[in-house]
């Protein structure tokens, strides 16, 4: 059983990575053990938990029902790539706030996710809202730190006008 | 380690918020987890390692022919195949939970040996370079099993484990009072058939077990740990014939806990076992289908109780025979969840006479153990129902019955003929009436009826219902807390417990601050490490806060008492005028000078120090909390549902968790811990539900099959937080705040839903789900 490797590059966070892969290993993988990002994490590997959400060309995407290959030169940004130094983004800083995450595992995919929100529509409203991060599970909070956390990011957002 | 003997130990905290405790502060550890830096058990790697993949039975019962490896180890990069022969000197895994004579030879072997008993049982461990290389080989290994017929309703007469044991290890019996004779005189008798499903923790972070041999050292290391290091330190140790001291164990990070992670399971040892023998470390991670079929189940139990009342619908007496189904092996809780269920089913009530005979029964399934609220969702949901039933049948209002069988606030504390984990039943503080008041008026509940009946009579199905419940919390008998504060004035706190997530370190952190007068965000504290503390009795049972914090509030005043009585010589005062703000030592009255810090008066406190010549050095305190009784939260749920005729779907529409847990020490954390509770309480209710087939082929294995709800099924979720009954039995009045949010949703939304179907007593099964609905809307059709 040989599998034959690909050559490709994996741009995350703006930085290149050139790697050597099977055409089966997944994009989360990939991410994680040839790039060393391990804060994109594996909730289930079957694309429903959403742990593994990272955004791919700014949309986001279960990282584990891609193949690495599939994003060879796209550009994939994960959680580690939110900060600015030591400067956390306001959803982080929302996170931390609204005491929206315990143990931690899910709030990668969350914060990607929440990212994707609050950049292509920050003035979503309640029932949308929810729907969407429905598409996440996390088993800590029961989700309404959650929402309120992207809520208040999108508030301080505007308030600084980033949005 | 003791420098004095200063610390008041029995010091209480006064009632109400103090400078660090009694404030929703923000987490110590967010910062790493928001900004991906965390360390969970898939983040943690060795050079060199090798990949662990488990083959699992595919049929729930049969009988093990054979085990053929050799294309598996044929294949390039494969290190090693292991079946049973290979370890066949490692014992059983043990239990070390509610242990009952006659339960050791139901304990299951870290790899099937001449029998099958479950889909998902281990039968080979392989060993390749290569994560998905292991997976091919695990694929190749080629497994003959003669099945033999599955065994699947515990109710059902006991059958045959292996020859000469049947499926009933055990009958867990409890009880008080002449049962007897208060069913012959009672005004009523009530019966009620009750089931609870199949459920489980499901935490998001599936287990990992990473064991490295450091031969320099002649260590063994076993990360991605979690929940009870030291048992299961000494218990690896003993397994494999190793001194204790020679082997630890690490938590990093834990992805949530729930009762089931962080237990002794064969792929901990599996891992440990080969990191010797192969001299590599060896990482294993399980997937999510292993989760759903080899991490604990939890909650199926059927129940037949019997009530007997007076005219007034005051208890006389409970009668419960229930069938617990464990699955397929006794494991380390051993009848613990039975256990729980028989000695906590009588709640907030005065019951004068009580018997109950709990029959531990194995069955074809993944084996069961605790899930958050063990053997408590079960019994509040058989006890509420039981309560709903009685007011029902003597036409009293479910509330006011109730009220008239509360246990009273003077009666407290209230010991109860029971035992429960090995320790008297008291109910050590509560005023439940009142809870239940302030319940119902936050729930508007007066209005809520009013609003319900218009709703219905504009064709709307919807109701309301609401459930007592008792916790218990601080499981005893001891833990300690060792805080130091170095030559820098940093304070290190390093606890026996570990942490699964629910914010140990904040909580901890925030207590020492309060005892010793420092900022709460500066402290590290170190849990969930074999090798920086001798002894540690872990987080489960809701005990961390109750156990190791009163531990820490005792160390961090030892050390405060310590450094005031070091200071005051060198200020020329005496230790009572002077106090700590701030990691500086002060007058009391706010003078500014004199003033020492903390880092200052450790440097005195040094080694090298001549002041400290003939003692022990260090400015640092171990202390040891013990409790002999538990400490016991209670609260009430409201729930308001809304059903849709058409298919059968129950919304909660609103929802209320009041619980009086004696002392916050951060409410916002408390009130995450209760949502999250009733999160999981909730999927308990309604959706999720571990199901199998006629032969006993497992049918929730994705979480496309087994529900945890998402952001689309919570209610609006509202949390009264109480204080009204602090704990006599620790120094801050503390109750365990962790599985109140779950332990009464079951019962709370089967009231609602009989309510909102007009059938009093029409749920008799959790889950709740849109089939059984739609039949009882028929049923109700004229």
């Amino acid at each position: 059983m040989t599998h034959e490797l690909h050559d490709i590059t994996l741009v995350v966070n703006g930085r290149s990575h050139p790697i050597r892969v099977e055409a089966r290993r997944t994009l989360a993988d990939a991410i994680r053990e040839e790039c060393g990002l391990t804060g994109t994490h594996l909730g289930c590997e079957h694309g429903v938990c959403g742990a593994c959400t990272v955004l791919l060309d700014d949309q986001p995407v279960r990282a584990c029902l891609m193949f690495a290959v599939q994003a060879d030169g796209r550009a994939i940004r994960t959680v580690e790539g939110l900060a600015h130094g030591d400067t956390l983004s306001p959803l982080q800083k929302a996170f931390i706030e609204q005491h929206a995450l315990q143990c931690g595992y899910c709030t990668p995919g969350f914060l990607m996710l929440g990212t994707a929100i609050l950049e292509q529509n920050p003035d979503i409203g309640d029932e949308e809202l929810i729907e969407i991060l429905s598409s996440n599970l996390c088993r800590c909070t029961g989700y309404a730190n959650i929402l309120r956390a992207v809520r208040a990011a999108a508030a301080a957002m505007r308030e600084e006008g980033v949005a | 380690m003791d420098g004095t003997t200063h610390g008041p130990d029995d010091a209480r905290m006064a009632a109400g918020p103090g400078e660090a405790v009694g404030r929703a502060v923000t987490r110590l550890e967010d910062p790493p987890l928001v900004r991906g830096r965390g360390l969970f058990a898939a983040d943690v790697n060795f050079p060199r390692q090798i990949h662990m993949r488990v083959v699992r039975a595919e049929l729930a019962h049969g009988l093990l022919r054979s085990v053929d490896a050799t294309a598996a180890r044929a294949l390039p990069g494969v290190v090693a195949v292991w079946t049973s022969a290979d370890v066949a000197e490692i014992p059983s895994i043990p239990f070390r939970a509610t242990k009952v004579q006659g339960l050791e030879p139901y304990c299951q072997p870290v790899l099937a040996r001449d029998r099958v008993r479950y889909v998902g049982e281990p039968i080979a461990a392989v060993f390749a370079e290569d994560a998905y290389l292991a997976e091919d080989a695990a694929d190749l290994v080629a497994v003959d099993i003669e099945p033999l017929p599955a065994v699947l309703d515990a109710a059902a007469p006991p059958a045959e484990f292996a020859p000469g044991l049947h499926t009933e290890p055990t009958i867990v019996r409890k009880g008080f009072g002449d049962v007897d004779a208060a069913f012959a005189m009672a005004h009523a008798v009530i019966e009620l058939d009750l089931s609870v499903g199949r459920h489980s923790g499901v935490p998001l972070e599936t287990r990992g077990a990473i064991a490295r041999y450091d031969a320099a050292r002649d260590l063994l290391e076993l990360h991605g740990a979690a929940k009870k290091q030291h048992w299961n330190r000494d218990e690896i140790a003993r397994l494999l014939g190793r001194p204790p001291s020679s082997v630890h164990l690490f938590e990093g990070h834990v992805g949530g806990g729930f009762g089931v992670r962080g237990e002794l399971y064969p792929e901990d040892l599996l891992a440990c076992a080969a990191a010797l023998r192969l001299d590599r470390p060896v990482k294993w991670i399980e997937d999510r289908r292993e989760n759903f079929l080899a991490t604990n189940h939890s909650r199926q139990q059927r129940h037949r109780i019997r009530a007997a009342v007076d005219a007034e619908g005051r208890l006389l007496a409970i009668d419960d025979v229930f069938f617990h189904d464990q699955g397929a092996y006794v494991r380390t809780h051993g009848a613990r969840v039975v256990d729980l269920a028989a000695g906590m089913l009588p709640g907030p009530y005065r019951l004068p006479a009580y018997r109950v005979a709990g029959h531990f029964r194995l069955t074809n399934k993944t084996p069961a153990a605790t899930y958050r609220a063990p053997g408590r969702y079960e019994t509040t949901f058989v006890r509420e129902r039981l309560m709903d039933a009685i007011a029902t049948r003597l036409a009293i209002d479910p509330i006011e019955l109730r009220r008239r069988n509360l246990v009273a606030t003077a009666e407290m504390p209230y010991p109860r003929p029971l035992d429960v984990l090995g320790s008297d039943v008291v109910l050590d503080s509560g005023d439940y009436a009142k809870l239940l008041d302030q319940a119902l008026d936050r729930f508007g509940w007066k209005a809520l009826r009013e609003s319900i009946a218009a709703r219905r009579a504009s064709g709307e199905c919807v109701g309301a219902g609401l459930a007592f419940f008792v916790e218990k919390s601080g499981l005893g008998p001891s833990d300690g807390v060792r805080i130091t504060v170095d030559h820098t004035g940093t304070v290190e706190l390093v606890s026996g417990a570990a942490s699964v997530g629910q914010g140990v370190d904040t909580v901890l952190a925030q207590i020492c601050a309060e005892a010793l007068g420092v900022g709460y965000s500066g402290i590290r504290v170190v849990r969930g490490r074999t090798d920086r503390i001798e002894f540690g009795n872990g987080a489960h049972a809701s005990r961390v806060t109750v156990m190791s914090g009163s531990a820490t509030w005792q160390a961090a005043q030892a050390v405060r008492a310590m450094a005031l009585e070091t200071a005051a010589p060198l200020l020329q005062l005496s230790p009572e005028v002077l106090t700590i703000r701030d990691g500086i030592v002060q007058r009391k009255d706010g003078a500014t000078e004199p003033s020492m810090t903390l880092a200052e008066i450790a440097r005195q406190m040094g080694p090298n120090s001549p002041a400290m010549r003939g003692r022990t050095p260090g400015l640092t305190a171990e202390k040891w909390f013990w409790s002999d009784h538990m400490t016991y939260p209670y609260g009430v749920h409201c729930a308001l549902v809304c059903i849709d005729r058409g298919t059968g779907a129950v919304k909660v529409e609103r929802y209320l968790v009041a619980n009086d847990i004696g002392r916050a020490i951060n409410p916002m954390l408390v009130e995450g811990q209760i949502a999250g509770g009733f999160a999981q309480g909730l999927g308990g209710a309604l959706y999720e539900e571990f199901r199998y087939d006629e032969t006993g082929q497992p049918l929730s294995t994705t979480f496309a099959d087994y529900l945890i709800p998402t952001a689309t099924e919570m209610p609006a979720l509202d949390v009264l937080i109480a204080e009204d009954a602090p704990s006599p039995l620790n120094p801050l009045g503390i109750k365990g705040a962790g599985e109140g949010g779950t332990n009464a949703v079951g019962a709370a939304i089967a009231a609602a839903v009989d309510d909102a179907l007009g059938q009093p007593g029409a749920v008799t099964t959790l889950p709740i789900l849109p089939g059984t609905v739609m039949r009882l809307l028929d049923r109700a059709a004229p």
